[in-house]
Protein backbone atom coordinates (compact mmCIF):
# COMPACT_ATOMS: atom_id res chain seq x y z
CA UNK A 1 0.00 0.00 0.00
CA UNK A 2 1.47 3.33 -0.73
CA UNK A 3 2.57 5.51 1.73
CA UNK A 4 0.79 8.83 1.54
CA UNK A 5 1.88 11.70 3.80
CA UNK A 6 3.21 15.46 2.65
CA UNK A 7 2.69 17.11 -0.46
CA UNK A 8 2.34 15.67 -3.86
CA UNK A 9 2.04 11.45 -2.56
CA UNK A 10 -0.92 11.03 -4.07
CA UNK A 11 1.13 11.85 -7.66
CA UNK A 12 3.52 9.70 -9.61
CA UNK A 13 7.28 9.85 -7.70
CA UNK A 14 8.87 12.95 -8.20
CA UNK A 15 11.58 12.56 -10.82
CA UNK A 16 15.00 14.49 -9.55
CA UNK A 17 14.09 17.62 -11.86
CA UNK A 18 11.01 18.19 -10.06
CA UNK A 19 12.17 17.94 -6.82
CA UNK A 20 15.25 20.00 -8.08
CA UNK A 21 11.86 22.65 -9.26
CA UNK A 22 10.25 22.28 -5.93
CA UNK A 23 13.41 22.91 -3.71
CA UNK A 24 14.58 25.82 -5.45
CA UNK A 25 10.79 27.14 -4.95
CA UNK A 26 11.28 26.80 -1.04
CA UNK A 27 15.15 28.34 -1.45
CA UNK A 28 13.66 31.39 -3.12
CA UNK A 29 10.86 31.85 -0.64
CA UNK A 30 13.78 31.85 1.95
CA UNK A 31 13.00 28.67 3.50
CA UNK A 32 15.86 26.13 5.28
CA UNK A 33 15.54 22.43 4.02
CA UNK A 34 16.57 19.24 6.25
CA UNK A 35 16.77 15.81 4.79
CA UNK A 36 15.02 13.27 6.71
CA UNK A 37 14.50 9.17 6.46
CA UNK A 38 12.49 6.60 8.07
CA UNK A 39 11.84 3.10 8.64
CA UNK A 40 8.68 3.81 10.72
CA UNK A 41 5.77 4.82 7.90
CA UNK A 42 3.62 5.06 10.63
CA UNK A 43 1.32 8.32 10.46
CA UNK A 44 1.95 9.14 13.87
CA UNK A 45 5.66 9.10 13.55
CA UNK A 46 6.28 12.59 13.60
CA UNK A 47 10.07 12.70 14.02
CA UNK A 48 11.98 11.16 11.55
CA UNK A 49 15.56 10.91 12.07
CA UNK A 50 17.43 13.78 10.26
CA UNK A 51 20.66 13.43 7.46
CA UNK A 52 22.99 16.07 8.46
CA UNK A 53 21.48 19.39 9.80
CA UNK A 54 19.35 21.36 7.83
CA UNK A 55 20.58 23.71 5.09
CA UNK A 56 20.55 27.44 5.94
CA UNK A 57 21.33 30.12 3.15
CA UNK A 58 21.40 28.06 0.43
CA UNK A 59 21.09 30.08 -3.12
CA UNK A 60 20.24 26.96 -5.75
CA UNK A 61 18.95 23.63 -5.33
CA UNK A 62 21.77 21.64 -6.44
CA UNK A 63 23.11 21.94 -3.22
CA UNK A 64 20.25 20.12 -1.66
CA UNK A 65 19.86 17.56 -4.64
CA UNK A 66 23.75 16.15 -3.38
CA UNK A 67 22.71 15.71 0.15
CA UNK A 68 19.74 13.99 -0.65
CA UNK A 69 21.96 11.75 -3.51
CA UNK A 70 23.98 11.07 -0.33
CA UNK A 71 21.29 9.78 1.35
CA UNK A 72 20.12 7.80 -0.93
CA UNK A 73 23.49 5.76 -1.26
CA UNK A 74 23.21 5.36 2.63
CA UNK A 75 19.26 5.09 3.31
CA UNK A 76 18.18 4.17 -0.28
CA UNK A 77 15.34 1.16 0.46
CA UNK A 78 13.90 3.88 3.01
CA UNK A 79 11.30 6.63 3.29
CA UNK A 80 12.90 9.55 2.72
CA UNK A 81 11.32 13.61 2.83
CA UNK A 82 12.30 16.93 2.44
CA UNK A 83 11.17 19.24 4.81
CA UNK A 84 11.10 23.52 4.10
CA UNK A 85 11.46 25.32 7.16
CA UNK A 86 10.12 28.87 7.56
CA UNK A 87 11.29 30.89 10.17
CA UNK A 88 9.78 34.04 9.09
CA UNK A 89 7.42 34.26 12.33
CA UNK A 90 10.59 34.08 14.91
CA UNK A 91 10.57 30.24 14.76
CA UNK A 92 10.66 27.17 11.99
CA UNK A 93 7.44 26.33 10.87
CA UNK A 94 7.20 23.37 8.27
CA UNK A 95 6.25 25.03 5.31
CA UNK A 96 6.61 22.13 2.67
CA UNK A 97 7.28 18.24 3.54
CA UNK A 98 7.34 15.67 0.66
CA UNK A 99 8.18 12.37 0.53
CA UNK A 100 11.55 11.89 -2.38
CA UNK A 101 12.22 8.67 -1.47
CA UNK A 102 10.38 5.53 -0.85
CA UNK A 103 10.95 1.86 -0.30
CA UNK A 104 10.38 -0.58 -3.44
CA UNK A 105 7.39 -2.51 -1.77
CA UNK A 106 5.44 -0.96 0.76
CA UNK A 107 3.56 -3.79 2.64
CA UNK A 108 1.00 -1.70 3.99
CA UNK A 109 -0.73 -1.53 7.29
CA UNK A 110 -2.37 -3.44 9.51
CA UNK A 111 -5.60 -2.57 10.89
CA UNK A 112 -6.48 -4.00 14.26
CA UNK A 113 -9.71 -4.00 16.38
CA UNK A 114 -9.85 -4.54 20.01
CA UNK A 115 -13.48 -5.35 21.95
CA UNK A 116 -13.25 -3.71 25.24
CA UNK A 117 -15.98 -2.84 27.37
CA UNK A 118 -19.95 -3.29 26.75
CA UNK A 119 -18.76 -4.83 22.89
CA UNK A 120 -16.81 -1.40 22.93
CA UNK A 121 -14.67 -1.79 19.78
CA UNK A 122 -11.51 0.65 19.35
CA UNK A 123 -9.62 0.47 16.71
CA UNK A 124 -5.31 0.77 15.75
CA UNK A 125 -3.14 0.62 13.22
CA UNK A 126 0.30 -0.65 12.77
CA UNK A 127 2.63 -0.91 9.91
CA UNK A 128 3.61 -4.60 8.74
CA UNK A 129 7.20 -3.28 8.16
CA UNK A 130 7.74 -2.57 11.97
CA UNK A 131 6.91 -5.75 12.97
CA UNK A 132 10.39 -6.74 12.24
CA UNK A 133 13.42 -4.78 14.28
CA UNK A 134 14.49 -1.50 13.48
CA UNK A 135 17.13 -1.58 10.37
CA UNK A 136 15.58 -5.06 9.03
CA UNK A 137 12.41 -3.86 7.75
CA UNK A 138 13.63 -3.04 4.15
CA UNK A 139 16.27 -4.91 3.26
CA UNK B 1 1.74 30.37 -28.33
CA UNK B 2 3.98 32.32 -30.29
CA UNK B 3 6.76 30.35 -28.49
CA UNK B 4 5.70 27.11 -29.64
CA UNK B 5 6.58 27.33 -33.21
CA UNK B 6 10.07 27.65 -33.22
CA UNK B 7 9.81 24.73 -30.64
CA UNK B 8 7.82 22.20 -33.17
CA UNK B 9 9.71 22.91 -35.66
CA UNK B 10 12.81 21.07 -34.43
CA UNK B 11 16.69 20.52 -34.98
CA UNK B 12 16.31 20.89 -38.70
CA UNK B 13 15.15 24.46 -38.09
CA UNK B 14 18.44 25.56 -36.79
CA UNK B 15 19.22 29.14 -37.07
CA UNK B 16 20.98 30.59 -40.28
CA UNK B 17 23.11 32.78 -38.39
CA UNK B 18 23.89 34.42 -34.87
CA UNK B 19 24.17 38.00 -34.43
CA UNK B 20 26.95 37.69 -31.58
CA UNK B 21 26.75 42.07 -30.65
CA UNK B 22 23.18 41.11 -30.20
CA UNK B 23 23.45 38.21 -28.24
CA UNK B 24 26.20 40.37 -25.79
CA UNK B 25 23.62 43.40 -25.68
CA UNK B 26 20.30 41.02 -24.89
CA UNK B 27 22.81 39.12 -22.39
CA UNK B 28 24.25 42.65 -20.47
CA UNK B 29 26.92 41.24 -20.69
CA UNK B 30 27.88 44.55 -22.85
CA UNK B 31 26.68 46.75 -20.33
CA UNK B 32 28.39 44.87 -17.57
CA UNK B 33 31.67 45.07 -19.24
CA UNK B 34 31.37 48.89 -19.90
CA UNK B 35 30.67 49.38 -16.13
CA UNK B 36 33.41 47.16 -15.05
CA UNK B 37 35.86 49.57 -17.83
CA UNK B 38 34.33 52.62 -16.09
CA UNK B 39 34.26 51.67 -12.49
CA UNK B 40 37.85 50.29 -11.92
CA UNK B 41 40.78 52.18 -12.58
CA UNK B 42 43.99 50.89 -14.59
CA UNK B 43 44.13 46.87 -14.56
CA UNK B 44 44.04 46.94 -18.35
CA UNK B 45 45.30 42.86 -18.48
CA UNK B 46 42.69 42.18 -16.05
CA UNK B 47 39.93 43.75 -18.03
CA UNK B 48 41.50 42.43 -21.19
CA UNK B 49 41.53 38.81 -19.94
CA UNK B 50 37.68 39.18 -18.79
CA UNK B 51 36.74 40.40 -22.18
CA UNK B 52 38.73 37.01 -23.77
CA UNK B 53 36.68 35.27 -21.25
CA UNK B 54 33.24 36.49 -22.15
CA UNK B 55 34.12 36.35 -25.56
CA UNK B 56 34.94 32.96 -25.18
CA UNK B 57 31.81 32.06 -23.30
CA UNK B 58 29.24 34.09 -25.83
CA UNK B 59 30.84 31.93 -28.75
CA UNK B 60 30.19 29.13 -26.79
CA UNK B 61 26.81 29.99 -26.49
CA UNK B 62 26.31 30.59 -29.92
CA UNK B 63 28.26 27.01 -30.76
CA UNK B 64 25.56 25.39 -28.75
CA UNK B 65 22.73 27.63 -30.37
CA UNK B 66 24.09 25.79 -33.88
CA UNK B 67 24.26 22.39 -32.28
CA UNK B 68 28.18 22.20 -32.50
CA UNK B 69 28.57 19.78 -29.07
CA UNK B 70 31.20 20.71 -26.87
CA UNK B 71 32.13 19.80 -22.93
CA UNK B 72 31.01 23.41 -20.72
CA UNK B 73 34.35 25.00 -20.55
CA UNK B 74 35.63 25.02 -17.06
CA UNK B 75 35.81 28.56 -15.34
CA UNK B 76 37.26 27.91 -12.39
CA UNK B 77 39.98 31.05 -11.62
CA UNK B 78 43.16 32.20 -9.82
CA UNK B 79 43.67 35.70 -9.18
CA UNK B 80 46.99 36.87 -8.14
CA UNK B 81 48.38 40.29 -7.13
CA UNK B 82 49.44 42.39 -4.14
CA UNK B 83 46.78 43.12 -1.44
CA UNK B 84 44.20 45.90 -2.34
CA UNK B 85 44.51 45.68 -6.03
CA UNK B 86 40.94 44.88 -6.52
CA UNK B 87 40.51 40.80 -6.76
CA UNK B 88 37.55 40.64 -4.82
CA UNK B 89 35.79 43.44 -6.54
CA UNK B 90 36.76 41.82 -10.18
CA UNK B 91 35.32 38.40 -8.58
CA UNK B 92 32.14 39.89 -7.65
CA UNK B 93 31.36 41.14 -11.38
CA UNK B 94 32.66 38.05 -12.72
CA UNK B 95 29.76 36.26 -11.07
CA UNK B 96 27.49 38.86 -12.85
CA UNK B 97 28.81 38.33 -16.07
CA UNK B 98 28.79 34.35 -15.42
CA UNK B 99 24.96 34.72 -14.73
CA UNK B 100 24.39 36.75 -17.30
CA UNK B 101 25.84 34.84 -19.54
CA UNK B 102 24.25 31.73 -17.86
CA UNK B 103 27.09 29.74 -17.25
CA UNK B 104 26.15 30.31 -13.06
CA UNK B 105 22.46 29.72 -12.36
CA UNK B 106 21.82 32.50 -9.76
CA UNK B 107 25.10 34.49 -9.59
CA UNK B 108 26.39 35.31 -5.96
CA UNK B 109 29.32 35.59 -4.70
CA UNK B 110 30.33 33.35 -1.37
CA UNK B 111 33.91 35.07 -0.17
CA UNK B 112 35.43 32.92 2.24
CA UNK B 113 38.89 31.96 3.96
CA UNK B 114 40.77 29.23 5.22
CA UNK B 115 38.78 29.57 8.53
CA UNK B 116 35.52 28.99 6.91
CA UNK B 117 36.68 25.57 5.35
CA UNK B 118 38.87 24.23 8.22
CA UNK B 119 37.73 22.55 11.30
CA UNK B 120 39.22 22.34 14.41
CA UNK B 121 39.08 18.78 15.12
CA UNK B 122 38.76 15.35 13.31
CA UNK B 123 35.79 15.32 11.33
CA UNK B 124 34.88 18.99 11.60
CA UNK B 125 36.32 19.59 8.16
CA UNK B 126 34.20 18.07 6.15
CA UNK B 127 30.78 19.06 6.94
CA UNK B 128 32.38 22.82 7.11
CA UNK B 129 33.94 22.91 3.82
CA UNK B 130 30.84 20.87 2.14
CA UNK B 131 28.58 23.26 3.73
CA UNK B 132 30.23 26.47 1.99
CA UNK B 133 30.35 24.56 -1.17
CA UNK B 134 26.29 23.52 -0.87
CA UNK B 135 25.84 27.88 -0.25
CA UNK B 136 28.35 28.41 -3.24
CA UNK B 137 26.17 26.21 -5.26
CA UNK B 138 24.84 27.87 -8.32
CA UNK B 139 27.16 30.82 -7.91
CA UNK B 140 30.97 31.49 -7.69
CA UNK B 141 33.16 30.35 -4.57
CA UNK B 142 35.87 33.11 -3.82
CA UNK B 143 38.52 31.87 -1.78
CA UNK B 144 40.66 34.64 -0.68
CA UNK B 145 44.31 33.44 0.84
CA UNK B 146 43.88 30.35 -0.31
CA UNK B 147 47.42 29.37 0.18
CA UNK B 148 46.65 28.93 3.92
CA UNK B 149 44.55 25.90 3.34
CA UNK B 150 48.07 24.16 2.94
CA UNK B 151 50.26 24.23 5.78
CA UNK B 152 53.01 21.89 4.79
CA UNK B 153 54.75 22.17 7.95
CA UNK B 154 51.55 20.70 10.05
CA UNK B 155 51.55 16.91 8.46
CA UNK B 156 48.31 16.92 10.52
CA UNK B 157 46.48 19.81 9.39
CA UNK B 158 42.86 19.35 8.39
CA UNK B 159 43.52 21.91 5.09
CA UNK B 160 44.81 18.80 3.40
CA UNK B 161 41.24 17.17 3.60
CA UNK B 162 38.94 20.78 2.60
CA UNK B 163 41.40 20.80 -0.61
CA UNK B 164 40.62 17.13 -1.72
CA UNK B 165 36.63 17.83 -1.36
CA UNK B 166 37.45 21.23 -3.10
CA UNK B 167 39.34 18.95 -5.78
CA UNK B 168 36.73 16.96 -6.11
CA UNK B 169 33.84 19.24 -6.30
CA UNK B 170 35.51 20.95 -9.08
CA UNK B 171 35.71 18.46 -11.24
CA UNK B 172 32.58 16.86 -10.49
CA UNK B 173 30.28 19.99 -9.94
CA UNK B 174 31.53 22.20 -13.09
CA UNK B 175 28.03 22.89 -13.93
CA UNK B 176 27.14 23.78 -9.71
CA UNK B 177 29.94 26.08 -8.89
CA UNK B 178 32.96 28.44 -10.46
CA UNK B 179 35.67 28.66 -7.52
CA UNK B 180 38.10 31.06 -7.37
CA UNK B 181 41.39 31.12 -5.75
CA UNK B 182 43.33 34.26 -4.57
CA UNK B 183 45.92 35.30 -3.13
CA UNK B 184 49.82 37.23 -3.42
CA UNK B 185 51.30 35.88 -6.21
CA UNK B 186 54.49 34.66 -5.10
CA UNK B 187 52.95 32.70 -2.54
CA UNK B 188 49.86 31.18 -4.77
CA UNK B 189 52.84 29.89 -6.97
CA UNK B 190 53.94 27.84 -4.41
CA UNK B 191 50.47 26.62 -3.13
CA UNK B 192 50.31 25.38 -6.66
CA UNK B 193 53.83 23.91 -6.75
CA UNK B 194 52.35 21.70 -3.63
CA UNK B 195 48.82 21.08 -5.19
CA UNK B 196 49.57 19.94 -8.86
CA UNK B 197 45.48 18.98 -8.48
CA UNK B 198 44.63 22.59 -8.11
CA UNK B 199 46.46 23.79 -10.71
CA UNK B 200 45.50 21.72 -13.38
CA UNK B 201 41.76 22.24 -12.24
CA UNK B 202 41.98 26.33 -12.92
CA UNK B 203 42.42 27.21 -16.47
CA UNK B 204 42.59 30.99 -16.50
CA UNK B 205 45.62 32.58 -13.98
CA UNK B 206 45.15 35.88 -14.24
CA UNK B 207 47.33 38.30 -12.82
CA UNK B 208 46.69 41.92 -10.88
CA UNK B 209 49.15 44.20 -11.07
CA UNK B 210 50.15 46.89 -8.96
CA UNK B 211 48.52 50.79 -9.25
CA UNK B 212 50.33 53.42 -10.37
CA UNK B 213 50.46 56.69 -8.41
CA UNK B 214 48.42 58.21 -11.10
CA UNK B 215 45.76 55.66 -11.02
CA UNK B 216 45.52 55.76 -6.84
CA UNK B 217 45.27 59.67 -7.12
CA UNK B 218 42.24 58.86 -9.62
CA UNK B 219 41.05 56.30 -7.17
CA UNK B 220 40.92 58.44 -4.31
CA UNK B 221 38.96 60.88 -6.14
CA UNK B 222 36.39 58.76 -6.97
CA UNK B 223 36.62 57.33 -3.64
CA UNK B 224 35.80 60.57 -2.39
CA UNK B 225 32.97 61.93 -4.75
CA UNK B 226 30.96 58.43 -3.44
CA UNK B 227 31.56 60.13 0.00
CA UNK B 228 30.80 63.50 -0.85
CA UNK B 229 34.45 64.58 0.11
CA UNK B 230 36.28 66.67 -1.76
CA UNK B 231 40.31 68.00 -2.28
CA UNK B 232 40.96 71.79 -2.20
CA UNK B 233 44.07 72.40 -4.07
CA UNK B 234 46.39 72.24 -1.16
CA UNK B 235 45.07 68.72 -0.41
CA UNK B 236 45.44 67.08 -3.99
CA UNK B 237 49.10 68.31 -4.27
CA UNK B 238 50.04 67.21 -0.92
CA UNK B 239 48.02 64.04 -1.20
CA UNK B 240 50.24 63.38 -4.60
CA UNK B 241 52.94 63.69 -2.42
CA UNK B 242 51.47 61.09 -0.34
CA UNK B 243 51.20 58.43 -2.36
CA UNK B 244 54.59 57.24 -3.41
CA UNK B 245 55.84 58.12 -0.06
CA UNK B 246 53.30 55.20 1.30
CA UNK B 247 54.23 52.66 -1.45
CA UNK B 248 58.09 53.39 0.08
CA UNK B 249 57.04 52.56 3.54
CA UNK B 250 55.77 48.77 5.18
CA UNK B 251 52.53 47.50 4.81
CA UNK B 252 51.40 49.24 1.46
CA UNK B 253 48.21 47.78 0.10
CA UNK B 254 47.50 49.75 -3.05
CA UNK B 255 43.72 50.58 -2.92
CA UNK B 256 43.47 49.89 0.59
CA UNK B 257 45.63 51.77 1.87
CA UNK B 258 44.26 55.14 0.05
CA UNK B 259 40.83 54.21 1.78
CA UNK B 260 42.28 53.94 5.15
CA UNK B 261 43.93 57.47 4.09
CA UNK B 262 40.93 58.84 3.19
CA UNK B 263 38.89 57.97 6.50
CA UNK B 264 42.03 59.27 8.59
CA UNK B 265 41.29 62.53 6.76
CA UNK B 266 37.87 62.28 7.36
CA UNK B 267 38.95 61.83 10.90
CA UNK B 268 41.32 64.81 11.00
CA UNK B 269 38.59 67.09 9.04
CA UNK B 270 35.73 66.44 11.93
CA UNK B 271 38.47 67.23 14.24
CA UNK B 272 39.79 70.71 12.78
CA UNK B 273 36.31 71.86 12.29
CA UNK B 274 34.45 70.71 15.56
CA UNK B 275 37.59 72.68 17.51
CA UNK B 276 37.95 75.89 15.39
CA UNK B 277 34.13 76.86 14.41
CA UNK B 278 30.89 76.87 16.60
CA UNK B 279 28.91 76.94 12.86
CA UNK B 280 29.87 75.23 9.86
CA UNK B 281 28.70 75.66 5.93
CA UNK B 282 28.41 72.91 3.87
CA UNK B 283 31.21 73.48 1.42
CA UNK B 284 33.38 73.20 5.43
CA UNK B 285 31.83 69.63 5.87
CA UNK B 286 33.10 68.69 2.32
CA UNK B 287 36.10 70.03 1.75
CA UNK B 288 39.54 68.21 2.84
CA UNK B 289 42.53 71.27 3.58
CA UNK B 290 46.19 70.47 2.94
CA UNK B 291 46.54 70.19 6.68
CA UNK B 292 44.35 66.89 6.78
CA UNK B 293 46.44 65.18 4.73
CA UNK B 294 49.74 66.62 5.84
CA UNK B 295 49.19 65.83 9.37
CA UNK B 296 49.97 62.18 8.51
CA UNK B 297 52.74 60.32 9.63
CA UNK B 298 53.84 59.42 6.15
CA UNK B 299 55.28 62.81 5.62
CA UNK B 300 57.86 62.01 8.76
CA UNK B 301 58.84 58.26 7.81
CA UNK B 302 55.74 56.57 8.61
CA UNK B 303 55.65 53.86 11.42
CA UNK B 304 59.69 53.14 11.64
CA UNK B 305 60.14 56.72 12.58
CA UNK B 306 57.44 56.35 15.12
CA UNK B 307 59.83 54.27 16.77
CA UNK B 308 58.33 50.55 16.07
CA UNK B 309 59.52 47.97 15.07
CA UNK B 310 58.94 46.97 11.17
CA UNK B 311 57.16 43.26 11.91
CA UNK B 312 58.06 42.47 8.05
Amino acid sequence: MRVTQGAFSFLPDLTDAQITKQVQYCLDQGWALGIEYTDDPHPRNTYWEMWTNPMFDLKDAAGVLQELNDCRKVHGGLYIRINAFDSSHGWETVRLSFIVNRPATEPGFRLQRSEGKNRNITYTTTPYSSDKPEGERYA
Amino acid sequence: MPDGAPEAAGADALPDRIDLRADIEQTGVAEVLDRLERDLVGLAPVKQRIREIAALLVVERARQTFGLATEPPTLHMSFTGNPGTGKTTVAMRMADILHRLGYSRRGHLVSVTRDDLVGQYIGHTAPKTKDVIKKAMGGVLFIDEAYYLYRPENERDYGQESIEILLQVMENNRDDLVVILAGYADRMARFFESNPGFRSRITHHVDFPDYSDGELMIIAEKMLEQQNFRFDDGARAAFAEYIPLRRAQAHFANARSVRNAIDRMRLRLANRVFSTSAEVTRDDLMTLREADVRASRVYSGGLLAAGQKDPA
